[in-house]
């Protein structure tokens, strides 16, 4: 009844084909953006912080970037792990060489140059397609791991190879380091996040979007029709590329603090983050978003509620969060194969013509 | 969702938080994973005897120890939520038994006012107490470990290690590249010639560095390695008919659960230890008592004197003498976290305190200082006897050496104050 089109006139094709062409569902989408960056922050503590909001907010960041790359562009990529290890490095050789440079400068830079790195291991996606190119972006996940392990100059010459982020401020609060509050680090990854949605949405929207999704459908006929696949493809690659190349160095700078790059960025988190868009749903900015969350609060949420409200024991808890999350992603991915975005879509259908479905 | 999960989280962390006047040791466990294996015995070492302790002496100075525990898996993703968690419960100490989460708290803890102790894991350096203020790893640590399975090899070889080889397995990751300086250094002073072999986690597939080893027969293997990596290893070094006897683990790479799998073949295994092994010692009398026969025992209760329930219960045993120490210092039994770090560091544990404590000549002496967080880093080698399934001690306490770790250790704490803008300390 509240959640319809009725009585809300457009009188422009801009209000047309807005992204929220729904009253309730705008408004509703103002007061989310307006809780994030207004309320959040005067309430938010260490542990929600650390723990809760900001991983989600990076592994969000992480997931629209493969999703561009793999739900729009139909590229499939395994190297996200390794393209995250490219902005993790980038940017702690940056904060190092250039200590007087902003972080967040730094963190832009890490992502054009993992979006270079992108466009030279996507050059074989011109060649080759579906589990083939999988297969060759899997080669760069273990090369770059591989590279990062073996060249110190990666890790400043470090004993042990692991890289610690310095304390960096902006406009006198630090962002990064130990002293790093909760409420700054929060901020910065929730600007990031939102700015990088932000893009997304409207890449995706036009010309280029639409391009790589000719692409995704049918390469031979987007090219008959003038795409051109070699633009088509490497600006995919590099745009992926640079979104993930910013979450890999907020992952490192902001969120964990020190890393070390076979245990952070190894291929278990190329799997991650391609299960996220997996589940959140290809092809899908709120999914991206319904992804990361899933994966990265429910198992929190899970661990809280068995371990601190059940008290039981920490091993049992785990094995069983474990085997909740994967009956969960099963039983989703039956109940809707185009994963919680598509979920979303159709009870908004539904709550359209509610409460007379017929 | 959205509205609801705040909701849950805040209830489960307040009924999670204990009550405040217990003296709060938090449990860093991993029970899961590749790795469980071995954190499995060392967080039920740890927890028992605090049990102990409990059920004993009623605590210690009179206030009970609660012992919350927390699943790390290992990761450092799950050990940053664990230690936001466990920070709002005020904890004095935390010992995450991980290199790698050991180096992430490392900046953390300083700010926070927590102490950290890394009974021989974590970041070497730490042992300079004026830079790494609030990082205690007593009684030995890495470079300490690689330092005396060198010795122990001159001792095999009649002090001349000139022109042999010595190979090191290692876990690629901060914990088994933190030796490699140090074996480099002593490679340069004893005109031996080291091999380094990295072995990606978790370590189930290492058949190359094997099939190197066999090529290029090394006189010695040193081996960094840790959870999976072990049992493979050594499994991998009986197939190629490697002697036994000159292959040596660090203190991580020996316990039960390493050799067991590979049956008669691990026969003559050495592995370096800071500590004693089995269970001959007075102690075990009164955790049976208070412990095992009460039903109190931690996890499934089957891990009882095997290496690194030990090796727990050792870690246990040094916070509770640091809690006593900090209590005497303050003249308070309720503690706070900045109190407990000047017991740490005003800990003295003798030869004969170890004997009231019901463990003679299990671990050698500690005493820290301002200066030094490390003890002296004492090792002794214990081999297995496959066919009595159990360790024995071959050597005495062997000394490091000083001449090259002093330098080394200075080296990288420096580094490390001025990369992070520190001054340092104890003048």
């Amino acid at each position: 009844m509240l959640y319809r089109e009725a009585g809300d006139f457009k009188t422009s094709y801009r209000d047309d084909s807005q992204t929220f062409p729904i009253k309730l569902e705008r408004w509703g989408y103002y007061a989310v953006v307006a809780l994030a960056f207004a309320v959040v922050p005067f309430v938010i503590n260490d542990y929600w912080a650390s723990a809760v909001l900001v991983p989600f907010l990076i592994y969000a960041i992480a997931a629209i970037g493969l999703n561009i790359l793999t739900g729009y562009a139909g590229q499939v990529s395994l190297g996200t792990g390794g393209f995250m290890a490219v902005g993790a490095y980038s940017v702690y050789k940056l904060m190092t060489a250039f200590p007087d440079v902003s972080l967040l400068i730094h963190v832009v830079l890490a992502g054009i140059i993992t979006a270079i790195v992108g466009v030279l291991f996507g050059l074989p996606s011109l060649r080759i397609k579906g589990f083939y190119l999988a297969v060759a972006t899997l080669a760069a996940q273990f090369f770059l791991v591989w590279l990062f392990n073996k060249v110190p100059w990666f890790y400043n010459y470090s004993a042990s190879g692991q890289i610690t982020a310095p304390t960096r401020t902006f406009m006198g609060e630090a962002i990064s380091g130990p002293a790093a509050s909760a409420p700054a680090k929060y901020l910065v990854c929730l600007s990031f996040a939102f700015l990088v949605a932000w893009m997304a949405r409207n890449l995706t929207r036009g010309s280029i979007g639409r391009k790589w999704m000719a692409i995704r459908d049918m390469d031979i006929a987007a090219e008959i029709i003038g795409v051109n696949p070699l633009r088509a493809k490497l600006s995919a690659f590099a745009v992926s590329s640079f979104f993930i190349g910013m979450a890999g160095a907020l992952l490192f700078a902001v969120y964990l603090g020190a890393a070390e790059v076979g245990e952070a960025f190894g291929i278990n988190k190329s799997f991650l983050v391609l299960f996220m868009i997996i589940i959140g749903g290809l092809g899908s900015i709120f999914g991206s978003f319904a992804g990361a969350a899933f994966l990265v609060l429910l198992p929190v949420l899970l661990k809280n509620l068995l371990v601190g409200n059940l008290g039981w024991p920490t091993d049992l808890a785990a094995h069983i969060e474990l085997m909740i999350v994967g009956a969960l992603i099963v039983t989703f991915l039956i109940v809707e194969p185009h994963g919680l975005a598509r979920l979303w879509s159709l009870t908004k259908e539904k709550l359209r013509l509610w409460p007379f479905p017929h | 969702m959205k509205l609801k999960f705040p909701a849950i989280v805040a209830a489960a962390t307040m009924l999670a938080a204990p009550a405040m006047a217990d003296l709060i040791v938090p449990n860093m466990s991993y029970r899961t994973g590749p790795y469980a294996a071995n954190g499995i015995p060392y967080a039920d070492g740890f927890a028992d005897y605090f049990t102990l302790l409990n059920e004993r002496d009623g605590g210690i100075g009179g206030q009970k120890v609660q012992v919350p525990e927390c699943e790390t898996a290992y990761n450092t993703e799950k050990g940053v939520e664990c230690y936001e968690a466990l920070k709002s419960q005020n904890p004095l100490v935390l010992n995450p038994l991980s290199t790698g989460i050991t180096y992430q708290l490392i900046p953390k803890i300083g700010v926070d006012g927590i102490t950290l102790y890394t009974p021989g894991y974590g970041r070497t350096s730490a042992k300079d107490g004026s830079v790494f203020e609030w990082v205690f790893n007593a009684p030995a640590n890495y470079w300490d470990g690689a330092s005396v399975a060198v010795k122990h090899i001159l001792d095999q070889e009649g002090g001349d290690l000139t022109g042999s080889k010595i190979a090191l397995v290692y876990h690629n990751s901060a914990y088994g590249k933190e030796p490699i300086r140090t074996l480099q250094e002593l490679s340069k002073k004893h005109g031996f010639e080291l091999s380094e072999l990295p072995v990606d986690a978790p370590g189930q597939e290492q058949k190359s560095q094997w099939l190197q080893i066999r090529r290029d027969k090394p006189d010695y293997v040193i081996m960094y390695a840790w959870g999976v990596m072990n049992q493979v290893a050594i499994q991998e070094a009986v197939n190629i008919r490697f002697p036994m006897d000159k292959f040596i683990g660090i203190w991580w790479s020996g316990s039960e659960n390493d050799v067991k799998p590979a049956g008669a073949g691990a026969e003559g295994y050495k592995a370096l230890t800071f500590h004693g092994v089995g269970q001959e010692y007075p102690l075990y009398d009164d955790l049976k008592q208070y412990v095992y026969d009460a039903g109190k025992a931690a996890g499934a209760g089957d891990q009882t004197g095997t290496v690194l329930y030990s090796r727990g219960a050792y870690a246990a045993l040094v916070i509770a003498e640091a809690i006593a120490k900090a209590q005497e210092l303050a003249g308070t039994a309720e503690i706070n976290a900045a109190q407990m770090r000047d017991g740490f560091e005003a800990l003295d544990i003798t030869a004969e305190r170890m004997v009231e404590l019901g463990l003679p000549d299990f671990g050698a002496p500690i005493q820290l200082s301002c200066e030094n967080h490390g003890g002296d880093g004492l090792g002794r080698i214990q081999q297995w006897d496959a066919a009595a399934g159990q360790w024995n001690l071959i050597t005495d306490f062997i000394e490091p050496d000083a001449e090259i770790l002093d330098p080394l250790i200075k080296e990288d704490s420096q580094a490390y104050a001025s990369e992070a803008g520190l001054t340092p300390r104890c003048n």
